[in-house]
């Protein structure tokens, strides 16, 4: 996607942190040595974008730049390199499928389809209702329990066509599913019983 | 098979308390001060001893780039910088360590920092992880509150504090350079080395990045042994290791195993075997995406360390063994591959920038067949020139399943282009 | 200093020099795009790749620090492999449009692809398209074909300190841009056209305008400033096409101001191409040198001595004002003054020189600023400045007005009683000057040309005797000026002689009525109106200010048009170059004067530029010591009077307009309207 692409035409006049966000940015630059205040950057933005209804707003841009003594270009190089900040409005429920290798082979494209079926729509694009927003993603790390969908910042797992028509329910309900896998197992442990550590499992 | 007794990530599954006082029933945080009562040296001479080669994917030996920082503090302080920004696919290892087993991880950064006469380490967690990052975050504030970290870290008269640094979404800054870049405040772009971070590192700094496993074994191996730990597995590719087992196997998991277990074991008795059985089995990528695939045959026999992976022509990488059976259009797994580092690559240095996406669009037309037989040679060269020509690993990363694709499936590639061009030719014939 | 040998031939190289040196040294070529000997190692095209015994993979020459012993070699075959290699990678996503591409003939990518790419293309998929970026009204962008080398943006950031470019997303969708496509915000910008390996950033008012190979290229001096840029000016028939920086380490090194640059699309308009006389209606008429020269004779014949007086502009060559000078001296008229602005300078060398000179920049380790603002009035001075701040974090303070400097200094104020402060040891500064073993005082025309000018330079010399700014072969106190012709004026002379009256005395005498001719030959920066009781003649290349107000104009010719001699801020003495003609009527300024002398029936002694040359040189010798800066003796100057209490200014209150030519330059008002609009737009934000 063209960078021009990925930051919304429609800009507010102005942005401004809470008084909590603000003393939450104290916190966060006082974690780097003195001088390097630029390391909190990426905080943050974190902190903007979920102040802001999960986008970056360009003015944001320009006060974080203000208040690290950075150049506001350089506050948007990292805003637009790493692909979790959203610069334009996403739905309530942003719902990141990773589709990468180990996903996949678990049936990312069923969970997809879903998403694709009810909604209609593709990576990048919101659902008409304005509630969902789908973004086709890169591996997110937990590939033994594939396929992986992200919703906002929970991760759901183990997902196939059903279970993931499930969750959306859930999610249209707003009452999202318990996070985590949908199979039933705790964590990583191999489905039906762990291979190790049984001793040490508790009771149920 | 590994007993549970020498398993060091007793709570890789989540079971127990993650929190302080379970941690401490996991023997954390016991007696931490005599550890660092042993001095900077010799805690790096015992981790040598105890043969620990770095779990983030290239297999350093740990105490050995312990030992590479500067033996006094100078003007500039030094830095611990732990990896855990897991982002490579197949991987998902540091997950479990961060969110289930927290305090090993701090309690190595204790350690650790003092061995290499830090007295702050930052983590870097990939920004995905907000839930672990929230985990992570209670267990250092727990941490604090019980005079674990801080002035007088586990009343060890050495001050340390940890930082928690989030990311935001880039496998670039798994590379160790990168990481100190983002974590600097600017784009994770690699740096170019020398220097190494050991003699400038994170602001200039002394710095060391370990990655996460690395660092919360350390612990344990000192507490048990260098003996102990160098016992387990097989010379020069000692200790237990995450292993993720994900695709097409019966029950993926993550599991704790001994160096140098058969791949085939680590199938069967873990993750439930093969879909389909073992005959079924059409390849396997055993350390993560950056490593080429070994055909069937080769997964029979091999055995998951360094070494034997290397002397296949693949690698351990970050042990994330992702099984494929025969129903898997290979072309396409390997093309989706592609799609993954032409998207994470920084864009810095040529070979990366234009050579990702090169290889990405020839895959993708390898995976219908719309080439001509010569362009697979075309591909092979391409991989070649983008190899060993960049800045960082990402370039070799993302040429190698490339490379492992043709050397074991050239004829499956041929039989494509063969059928698309057939199919061409009744089309026009129509 | 490590030997390592490259090719079989060994070399010793400096010490931190890298691989690349070596291979320099070596005489070795080694192509790259990214690597530029005067920005950061970026080490990201990967063309320099060159083997190294021992190592597995080959290496970044341009970021590999040179070692002992190390075994280079650039001519093996994985060499070769890895740059054909990079090569095609850079042209994959390149367009082939090298015949609309202005960069073509002088392009890099095309150059190396010659000599170390494949002969053909392996590459199927579809091109990359990028959008092109605004960055204002110099720079033209054609981004698809950018090859990502940061070149720019490492100029910008380092050099010009407007950390205003940046590569924003990445992977290939990487693309370098300004923030929201704002204008880049320096004086230097041009500069990342010539530092482009490709045709990416291209110069907007060139769009199209000329091949290289069509030019005809003149090595010449610049005058937009004192800085003495050195320039080659490229000329197609009588046009000047454009200007680029020529290499001189000791003043602007490779780069040169915007307005060096790009005001000489003002060289085309509002042209004095033949003499005007006013005529009856008070309106300027076309007329013939003959009736003009008949009209100021006339005038001349009537006038006593005393009553005659004459200016010299800012961009005058030395031979015009020694020749005007001597004309003046025949007619028996002391009043000469070729300090338009009034500045309170003259006499002792030393005392208006810049006498470190710009290269003794590097060398400062404080650095006091009075009455000066560098980054508009000597763009390319101040990024050494800069420099020097940015490797040694030199210590700078400013008395006068706050400005962005582009680097860090402390405003003590703009209070001339500052100056007291400093000299007492009780302002804030007074310890790093006291600490400094090469402190430095630039003293700026916002200083100098104020009533108290003279003091002002008094009290400066006070503060350089005082913290040793000069002594054990370091003199730091300097003069910088604004005025290309000022210093070659004040060498030969052109000042008050012999009770004659200064452009102050001027003014006020032509009030009195007692000035019945004034000469004014490129002088458009005085105050006209105060001399309309006199007769003006105006010589000059421009119907600005001064033709305006004049009763006869002579039309000369501009500075790419004539050969003639600079002396720059420094004292260095500089020869400038004809690359074009002047237009229709007009000629050389002193072949104007020489005429209009002979009209009048004195014979200056001298019948071509050479012979004037000759004279001027057996005057003051040091005009015949090409390119070199005749040192000036520490001596007494400045005066004593009471300093006034009005704040200390700076000379310019802006960069791109500031003389004939730069005001009629559409290019430099396009920078101006740029510049105003983004200043708006950061307002209202």
């Amino acid at each position: 996607m063209s960078i021009d692409a990925r930051i919304a035409d429609d800009q507010p006049d102005s942005f401004a942190f809470t008084k909590e966000n603000e003393a939450e940015i104290k916190r966060i630059i006082a974690k780097y040595p003195k001088g390097r205040q630029a390391s909190a950057v990426m905080p943050l933005l974190d902190l903007a974008q979920r102040q802001h209804d999960n986008w970056i707003p360009m003015r944001a841009i320009e006060l974080i730049a203000n208040k690290l003594d950075m150049a506001e270009i350089r506050v948007l190089e990292v805003a637009t390199f790493y692909t979790m900040y959203n610069l334009k409005p996403v739905g309530k429920y942003f719902l990141q499928a990773c589709t990468t290798t180990p996903c996949w082979l678990r049936g990312s494209d069923s969970m997809m389809r879903c998403i694709k079926d009810r909604y209609g729509i593709a990576s990048g694009e919101t659902s008409d209702c304005g509630r969902f927003t789908l973004l086709e993603v890169e591996c997110l790390g937990a590939c033994v329990n594939a396929p992986i969908l992200q919703v906002n910042d929970d991760f759901y797992e183990d997902l196939d066509y059903a279970s993931t028509g499930a969750l959306l329910d859930s999610l249209e309900a707003d009452a999202p599913l318990p996070v985590g896998s949908v199979s039933g197992r705790s964590g990583s442990e191999a489905d039906g019983g762990a291979t190790s550590l049984a001793a040490l499992k508790p009771a149920e | 098979m590994l007993k549970d007794e020498d398993r060091i990530f007793t709570n890789l599954y989540g079971w127990a308390d993650p929190g302080l006082a379970g941690a401490k029933k996991r023997g954390d945080w016991s007696n931490t001060a005599k550890i660092l009562k042993l001095g900077h040296d010799e805690i790096v001479e015992r981790v040598k001893a105890s043969g620990l080669r770095g779990r983030g994917g290239a297999g350093f030996p740990t105490g050995l780039k312990w030992s590479f920082m500067p033996k006094e503090v100078g003007d500039r302080p030094h830095f611990l910088v732990v990896n855990a920004d897991e982002s490579e696919p197949g991987t998902c290892k540091d997950r479990d360590i961060i969110r289930n087993d927290p305090h090993k991880l701090l309690e190595g950064c204790v350690i650790a920092g003092f061995a290499m006469r830090a007295h702050a380490a930052y983590i870097y967690i990939r920004g995905e992880f907000v839930n672990e990052a929230r985990r992570l975050q209670s267990a250092i504030d727990e941490a604090y509150a019980a005079g674990l970290l801080g002035d007088n870290a586990a009343k060890s008269g050495w001050k340390f504090d940890i930082y928690l640094h989030r990311g935001a979404g880039a496998y670039i800054c798994g590379e160790e350079t990168a990481l100190i870049e983002s974590l600097e405040g600017k784009k994770g772009q690699p740096r170019l080395k020398p220097p190494f971070p050991a003699g400038a590192g994170l602001y200039g700094c002394p710095t060391t990045v370990n990655n996460v496993e690395s660092i919360a074994v350390v612990p344990t191996i000192l507490r048990r042994g260098a003996d102990w730990f160098a016992g387990l597995g097989k010379d020069n590719n000692t200790g237990s290791k995450l292993f993720c087992i994900s695709g097409h196997v019966n029950r993926p998991c993550n599991v704790e195993e001994e160096m140098g277990i058969p791949l085939r074991d680590l199938i069967e008795k873990h993750a439930g075997g093969v879909r389909g059985g073992w005959d079924n089995l059409l390849a396997v990528i055993p350390g993560g995406s950056s490593t080429p695939l070994l055909p069937q045959d080769v997964c029979s026999t091999i055995t998951m360390d360094f070494d034997a992976l290397k002397d296949a022509g693949t690698g351990l990488g970050t042990a994330g063994v992702i099984v494929m059976d025969k129903s898997t259009d290979i072309v396409k797994a390997i093309s989706r591959l592609s799609y993954f580092y032409k998207h994470e690559s920084c864009g810095q240095c040529t070979p990366c920038r234009e050579g990702t996406g090169w290889m990405w669009r020839m895959m993708e037309r390898l995976v219908r067949g719309e080439a001509e037989i010569h362009e697979i040679d075309t591909l092979e060269q391409v991989t070649r020139q983008v190899e060993g020509h960049t800045i960082c690993a990402l370039g070799d990363a993302a040429a190698w399943p490339i490379q492992g694709l043709i050397k074991n499936f050239r004829p499956e590639i041929e039989r494509r282009i063969v059928a698309h061009r057939a199919a061409s030719a009744v089309e026009a014939a129509e | 200093m490590p030997k390592l040998t490259v090719n079989g031939v060994e070399v010793e190289v400096e010490n931190g020099a890298t691989v690349l040196h070596a291979c320099e040294e070596a005489g070795v070529e080694v192509p790259r795009f990214c690597y530029h000997d005067r920005l950061s190692i970026a080490g990201n095209c990967r063309m320099c790749l060159v083997d190294m015994e021992r190592a597995p993979k080959p290496v970044a020459s341009c970021a590999m620090p040179a070692g002992d012993g190390m075994v280079i070699r650039t001519d093996t075959d994985r060499v070769k492999k890895a740059r054909e290699g990079v090569m095609e990678f850079l042209l994959i996503n390149h367009p082939l449009d090298c015949p609309i591409c202005d960069q073509g003939g002088e392009c890099d990518l095309q150059d190396q692809a010659m000599g170390y790419g494949y002969d053909a293309s392996r590459y199927e998929e579809n091109k990359r398209a990028v959008e092109d970026k605004n960055m204002g009204p110099l720079i033209s962008t054609t981004m698809t074909r950018c090859i990502h080398c940061t070149r720019c943006v490492r100029f910008a950031t380092e050099i010009a300190g407007v950390p205003e470019l940046g590569a924003i997303g990445r992977g290939e969708s990487m693309e370098i841009t300004t923030y929201l496509e704002k204008t880049l915000a320096s004086e230097l910008s041009a500069n990342v056209i010539d530092l482009c390996p490709v045709g990416a950033l291209t110069s907007k008012p060139y769009a199209f305008a000329a091949r290289p190979w069509e030019l005809s290229k003149t090595e010449s001096v610049d005058v937009m400033d004192a800085v003495g840029s050195n320039i080659r000016v490229d000329a197609r028939g009588a046009q000047v096409m454009r200007v680029l920086p020529r290499l001189n380490e000791d003043i602007n090194e490779e780069w040169i101001s915007d307005k060096t640059r790009y005001a000489i699309d003002g060289l085309r308009r509002q042209r004095l191409d033949r003499p005007y006389m006013r005529g009856r209606d008070g309106k300027l008429e076309p007329a013939s040198w003959d009736d003009a020269f008949s009209a100021i004779s006339a005038k001349m014949k009537k006038a006593k001595p005393k009553a005659v007086a004459a200016i010299a502009g800012d961009q005058c060559d030395a031979e015009s004002m020694f020749a005007l000078k001597m004309m003046m001296g025949k007619l028996g008229s002391g009043h000469i003054d070729c300090r338009q602005d009034g500045a309170k300078i003259g006499g002792a060398r030393s005392g208006y020189l810049f006498n470190s000179t710009i290269a003794g920049i590097d060398d400062a380790d404080a650095l006091l600023i009075i009455g000066s603002n560098p980054r508009i009035e000597a763009a390319v001075l101040n990024a050494r400045i800069r420099r020097n701040w940015l490797a040694t974090r030199l210590p700078v303070a400013v008395i006068g007005p706050k400005n962005d400097l582009t680097y860090d200094a402390l405003h003590l104020g703009d209070d001339p009683a500052l100056l007291d402060d400093v000299l007492s040891g009780k302002s804030k500064f007074a310890a790093k000057l006291k600490k400094a073993k090469r402190p430095m005082i630039i003293v700026g025309m916002g200083a100098l040309t104020r009533s108290d000018g003279a003091a002002i330079l008094g009290k400066a010399r006070d503060i350089a005797d005082a913290y040793g700014v000069v002594g054990g072969g370091w003199n730091g106190f300097n003069i910088l000026h604004t005025a290309a012709a000022r210093v070659g004026g004040l060498d030969l002379g052109f000042t008050p002689d012999r009770g004659g009256l200064d452009v102050a005395g001027m003014y006020k005498a032509a009030e009195a009525g007692e000035l019945d001719v004034v000469w004014l030959m490129g002088a458009d920066e005085i105050d006209h109106a105060r001399l309309s009781k006199a007769f003006v003649v105006y010589q000059g290349h421009h119907g600005d200010r001064g033709a305006h107000h004049a009763d006869v104009v002579l039309p000369g010719a501009a500075y790419t048009e004539k050969d003639g001699i600079y002396v720059n801020t420094e004292g260095r003495v500089q020869y400038a170059s004809r690359a074009a003609f002047p237009p229709g009527e007009a000629r050389e300024d002193w072949a104007i004067v020489r005429a209009m002398a002979a009209r009048l029936g004195i014979n200056l002694g001298f019948d071509s530029l050479d012979d004037l040359r000759e004279s001027l040189y057996e005057a003051v010798p040091h005009f015949a010591a090409r390119d070199e800066v005749a040192s000036a003796k520490w001596a007494k100057f400045g005066g004593r009077s009471k300093l006034t209490a009005a704040a200390i200014d700076s000379a310019l209150d802006g960069f791109y307009m500031t003389c004939a030519i730069s005001r009629a330059s559409e290019t430099m008002g396009q920078c101006m309207m740029a510049l105003a609009e983004d200043g708006a737009r950061d307002a209202a934000e």
